[in-house]
């Protein structure tokens, strides 16, 4: 999905497109279900800085009621210049006037530099928080919860909440202050006048609200159009492939041109309807131009009003239109932001899971015995994975796990882990029950192979540290060395310090397990958990995967989900897993011996099956 | 700006509107520029000279001016938008398009995610900046130039006074411009470390918490989400000085005017109405400059996103058609390598294929053996042409793949990719996917030979369940048998699977190969069959089994042969199926 920082819209236009990602295929209606309490929580993240936010609101307001006596004073200087007043008294008014605009210009910069203070901590606060709760989220959230939808939330909705705390909430204090500052200064200057103003006021009021309306409803279709573009275009690029293979372009470009389409006629509609508004406004503010010159002139001739007034009057109507306009669109972002704030808020609500007990108890230096007893678990409700698992352990002995795919092998990794926690039964380490310590100190004794190796986007040397983040580049060129690894990481461009990439790919897949080997064995932990990776590196790699994994396996408690003959015949015990239960236990010979299940299983998967089809195309 | 512009050539079919749009722009402005000037003569012709009919009948005029512009402006709106979205539409369009010609090769350099914001957010971008050319950016510097002219036409002297502002404005955008755009980046930068850092963090989550790694994680995120916070603030702290700096100068040519103009009034040498129209051209003079500074951001990220768009339009398609390419009739299904060789890179550095030579008569199933690495994947990536041969030739019944037809190519190709692609849809139309007119029993009879249809029967609303993210949720192996009975549907000539039962068991494997068998020795054409896999049992009955060791042939021949001369096959057989021989059989 978006793998990379898409640019957002500019502000004012923060209705319009929801990101690739997430929102794909899915409408988005853009309302907070419960706005007071998002904003209650919004404020939170603000409340360290309570006293900069009061200099903040003091200063944008200082900053608008300056900036509204210019044209007051432009009227008085006006009409003192008609009059023909002396010098002193218009330069006294210009210097006023300076005075005016250099006090709001001072105070505007200091607002907006302390808003800007604020709202970033205030971001930084809310995206750490975010991130950190995220980190004691157990993996079955991470399963119900794609990626994409996940850097959407940590993204564009981040994004829209940083320009409300930045931009519109100061606009949105300051934009009515404006309106009812304008008002009072036309009062103040000729009643009369400024109810001639409101004849057209109201007008934009109307226009603002009935164009406001069709323009969200338009938006909102534009939304679900888009949604659904959106919703086709990854389906179409993630299966690029599959279309070049069936020779499919042409079907999927008549698809394509039927969603493009559609979000070309709702764009029309929306997009016209919410620029209509600016000139439509702007035109409504000359003809209060007119009223105001036409009524202002003819009170003027009658001595109720003034030249100085009208040219203040002027000014003031030109002025009105702007914080309408924003106020307008403050609506939309505000509650695309509130909405935005929601679903991050949804996930900082969500409880882990998993946590530790109060009372947990560090695991300290473990000898390794572990013990499972009657162990049962499921991932959903009612669909049971494992049922009365019972097994045993000692120190430095090696258990293969063995079973059809889906069996529930990876599950017990998972549970001993306690990536996910049990439904009943028990396990326990060294006779202490693993529910009762903390995570942290459990997985800290725990090394973990798995059978896809994740690299990070670091060095060579990095990504094997992150075994033991103290260790020094001696002990992690130990680790690569006892591994096998040091050999091909020396042959990489730039030896251990070449950077990787995720998917890494610039190793093989048996590279990338031999690092992931090496991992393991700078973290030294008691017990190994080894998914062993399906045969699929070269003969060579091979070797040096399977001796290098001996050699971790040396001394330690292993479980090993197996799928290669040799690991199981090195095994200490072999557990046979089918359909959630040990069906069969003991070694590889005894099972054989047996004749059971393992026995069938072994013929079709490793020798039986295969012997016998040859046999059968052979006659 | 260069993207940027380059991108405006897809207004070019909508020239027309967009000229019009811009025609109604400069009546609009040149309506608004008026009303100053029909102010000042109320305030000096009618209030000095007390004529109430010249202030009614000019108010009037005022009014209908602003209906005049009211209706250009509409015209505009409707106009511009129009375009935008023309263009909008467009250039999706373009980029899917050449999406549709790519072969693997550009695949692999413009992935998914890539391409997803290039067809969605980067082309929104630039198509809001394409309505925005139209509208204000293009009303802005013809404000600014109709006022100053206005100004001068009113009043000389205050014009000389507007003069002694400019350079001071000129400085203040020079400066805007260069600190603007380079910290815009500075934010994108940091905001794409975020990203990345958060992408990992999810990738990799398993193995952070395996390793109990969460507290180095927080401190690369701390990191990050500082930064971010750092460059925000430098970003937004340049902006809160110049924006106010922008409105004062604004305002002080206005106290200028008011105190020039006023002592010019009071010694008669101008007219309380020309004071009036003058300050108000003023103002209408500079401040489109605030309106452009708002603009430096949105610009520069569109030009950003300009740039990735024309990025994908400008890669050329790595597998051409031939002009004179023919097609396909008849297909026997003979498949040749004839000293291939092929790498990823295009000065064919880093080979994965070198001298292949292999043959596949029609009606023979060919295995392909290997570690991962050793190239098979992209060896049966020749065949339908995804990629093309750095050196050799693949020839299908003698003919050049190069020489053939795309479409006509890939029609008689099955392929079941290794990592099985699923529509949204039902799991009817992802099996017809290549077939849409396929008849029920050709549907089932496909499923039935891939393994599929017992479990498919099994689900809530058998072939009509939905798949995909709000539909049921297949195993790997599922996927890769439905993905299977896809490739089966077309009736191929040549089936290929590229390691597509790697998680199926070994048991349901044999059965679908039997069954495959079956199939198709029951219809009426031969089919070819090119089988890669990395299990000894999936390959065990080919008649040819191609062991491949980092890109060379290592040996060919049957499993029999193999077993008793090759010692790499014998490796692997062993560490497979054990070295005991007969032992417990």
């Amino acid at each position: 999905m978006s793998r990379e920082g898409s640019p957002q819209m500019p502000a004012g236009h923060g209705s319009g497109i929801p990101g690739p990602g997430g929102h794909g295929g899915r409408a988005r209606i853009e309302k907070a279900h419960d706005p007071k309490g998002a904003v209650r929580r919004l404020l939170h993240y603000l409340r360290s800085q309570k006293w900069l936010l009061v200099i903040i609101i003091v200063f944008a307001a200082m900053s608008t009621i300056l900036a509204l006596f210019g044209p007051f004073l432009l009227g008085v200087a006006i009409d003192k210049a008609i009059k023909g007043a002396a010098l002193r008294e218009l330069l006294h008014v210009s210097l006023l006037m300076l005075g005016v605009y250099l006090g709001s210009w001072l105070t505007q910069i200091v607002q907006s530099v302390l808003m800007a203070k604020a709202s970033q901590r205030a971001m930084r606060e809310l995206r750490a928080h975010l991130f950190s709760h995220l980190q004691t989220l157990s993996l079955s959230f991470f399963d119900r919860h794609s990626h994409g939808d996940l850097m959407s939330r940590l993204t564009n909705d981040m994004d829209n909440i940083s320009r409300v705390l930045s931009q519109n909430a100061t606009q949105l204090f300051t934009g009515f202050l404006t309106l009812f500052g304008i008002l009072a200064m036309m009062f103040a200057l000729s009643p009369y006048l400024a109810l001639g103003s409101m004849l057209v006021f109201p007008l934009m009021f109307a226009l603002v609200a009935v164009v406001g309306k069709r323009t969200r409803k338009w938006y909102r279709g534009l939304q679900a159009k888009i949604g659904q573009l959106n919703g086709q275009l990854v389906e179409m690029y993630s299966g690029q492939r599959v279309i070049i293979a069936f020779g499919q372009q042409g079907t999927t470009l008549k698809r394509f041109d039927v969603a493009n389409e559609s979000v070309r006629q709702m764009g029309i509609r929306a997009q016209t309807y919410a620029m209509l508004m600016p000139p439509l406004l702007g035109i409504l503010s000359n003809a209060n131009i007119a009223v105001v010159a036409g009524l202002g002139g003819w009170m003027t001739l009658r001595g109720m009003a003034s030249v100085g007034i009208i040219a203040a009057f002027i000014m003031y109507s030109r002025r009105f239109a702007q914080p309408l306009r924003q106020l307008a669109n403050l609506y939309n972002q505000i509650q695309a932001a509130l909405a935005g704030a929601e679903r991050i808020f949804e996930i900082i609500d969500t409880v882990p899971e998993i946590s530790d007990l109060p009372d947990a108890i560090e695991l300290g230096q473990i000898a390794g015995a572990v013990v499972f007893d009657h162990v049962s678990f499921s991932y959903v409700p009612d669909v049971p994975i494992l049922k009365d698992i019972s097994l045993a352990v000692k120190p430095g002995q090696a258990i293969a796990l063995v079973g059809p795919t889906g069996a529930g092998k990876t599950t017990i990794v998972n549970i001993l882990t306690r990536f996910y926690d049990i439904d009943s039964g028990a396990i326990s380490i060294d006779g202490v029950d693993i529910r009762g310590v903390s995570r942290d100190s459990l997985r800290q004794q725990l090394g973990i192979v798995l059978q896809s190796t994740f690299l990070f986007s670091e060095s060579a040397m990095e990504n094997i540290r992150y075994g033991r983040l103290d260790a020094s580049d001696e002990e992690v060129i130990a680790a690569a060395t006892l591994a096998n690894a040091d050999q091909f990481i020396r042959r990489l461009p730039y030896g251990y310090d070449t950077l990787l990439t995720e998917r890494g790919g610039n190793l093989s897949e048996g590279q990338r397990q031999l690092m992931a080997i090496a991992r393991a064995v700078l973290a030294d932990p008691r017990i190994l958990i080894l998914d062993e990776a399906t045969s699929s590196v070269d003969t060579r790699t091979e070797v040096s995967i399977q001796s290098a994994l001996l050699k971790l396996m040396h001394g330690r408690t292993s479980f090993v989900i197996a799928h290669r003959l040799s690991t199981i015949r090195n095994a200490d015990q072999v557990l046979v897993i089918d359909n959630g239960r040990v069906v069969e236990r003991g070694n590889h010979d005894e099972l054989i011996a047996k004749r059971g299940f393992y026995y069938r299983l072994y013929m079709s998967q490793f020798r039986g099956g295969s012997k016998q089809r040859v046999v059968s195309r052979l006659s | 700006m260069k993207s940027l512009r380059r991108m405006f050539g897809f207004v070019n079919p909508y020239r027309v509107k967009a000229i019009i749009a811009l025609i109604l722009l400069l009546g609009m402005v040149g309506a608004d520029l008026l009303i100053p000037r029909l102010t000042q003569r109320i305030i000096d012709r009618g209030i000095a000279a007390q004529n109430m009919h010249v202030i009614a009948s000019t108010a009037l005029i005022m009014v209908g001016i602003a209906l005049l512009s009211a209706l250009f402006s509409v015209g505009n709106t409707i106009l511009s938008v129009r375009v935008a979205q023309d263009f909008a539409a467009d250039v999706r369009s373009a980029i899917v398009r050449k999406v549709q010609t790519f072969s693997f090769g550009s695949l692999d350099k413009l992935r998914t995610g890539k391409l997803l914001v290039r067809t969605t957010s980067d082309v929104n971008m630039v198509q809001s900046i394409v309505a925005m050319s139209l509208r204000i950016l293009t009303r802005a510097p013809v404000w600014m130039v109709g006022s100053i002219i206005m100004l001068v036409l009113t009043s000389r002297r205050l014009s000389i006074l507007m003069a002694c502002f400019l350079p001071f404005i000129a400085l203040a955008i020079i400066l805007f411009m260069r600190k603007a755009q380079p910290l815009f980046l500075l934010v994108q930068k940091a905001l794409d470390r975020l990203n990345g850092v958060l992408q990992e963090n999810l990738a990799g989550m398993r193995l952070i918490k395996a390793f109990v790694r969460v507290g180095h994680e927080k401190e690369r995120f701390d990191d990050a989400n500082t930064k971010l916070m750092r460059k925000n603030i430098s970003v937004m702290e340049m902006m809160a000085f110049l924006i106010p700096t922008m409105l004062l100068i604004v305002n002080l040519g206005v106290v200028g005017a008011v105190w020039f103009g006023g002592t010019s009034v009071i010694s008669g040498r101008l007219t309380p109405g020309q004071l009036v129209a003058s300050i108000n051209y003023m103002s209408f003079a500079l401040f489109p400059i605030l309106m452009l500074a708002g603009m430096v951001g949105p610009l520069s990220a569109a030009d950003a996103s300009s740039a990735r768009i024309l990025e994908v339009l400008d890669t050329d398609a790595d597998v051409k058609e031939k002009k004179d390419a023919r097609s396909l009739e008849d297909v026997e299904g003979r498949v040749e390598f004839e000293n291939v060789s092929f790498s990823y890179s295009r000065d064919g550095n880093d080979p994965v294929l070198k001298g292949i030579n292999l043959v596949v008569k029609p009606g023979e199933t060919v295995a392909i053996l290997g570690a991962t690495g050793a190239g098979k994947s992209s060896l049966i990536d020749l065949i339908p042409r995804f990629y093309d041969v750095s050196a050799g030739r693949v020839r299908i019944d003698g003919i050049d793949v190069r020489d053939i037809e795309l479409h006509s190519l890939r029609t008689h190709i099955g392929l079941a990719l290794q990592e099985a692609i699923l529509f949204g849809g039902t799991i009817r139309d992802n099996i017809c996917y290549g077939q849409p007119q396929a008849s029920e029993e050709e549907i089932v009879a496909a499923a039935v030979a891939a393994q599929a249809h017992a479990f498919i029967i099994a689900l809530p609303d058998g072939y009509d369940t939905k798949v995909g993210e709000r539909g049921v949720t297949l195993s790997g192996g599922e996927k890769q048998r439905i993905a299977i009975a896809r490739s089966l549907l077309v009736r191929p000539k040549i089936l290929i699977l590229d390691d597509s039962t790697s998680a199926v068991d070994v048991e349901t494997e044999a059965l679908l190969q039997d069954a495959l068998d079956s199939l198709i020795a029951q219809s009426q054409h031969t089919t070819t069959r090119v089988i890669v896999a990395q299990r000894i049992s999936t390959v065990l009955l080919a008649d040819k089994i191609v062991v491949l060791d980092r890109g060379e042939i290592a040996a060919t021949g049957t499993h029999a042969d193999l077993l008793a001369t090759s010692p790499i096959y014998q490796e692997i057989y062993r560490s497979q199926l054990g070295d005991g021989g007969a032992a417990h059989v």
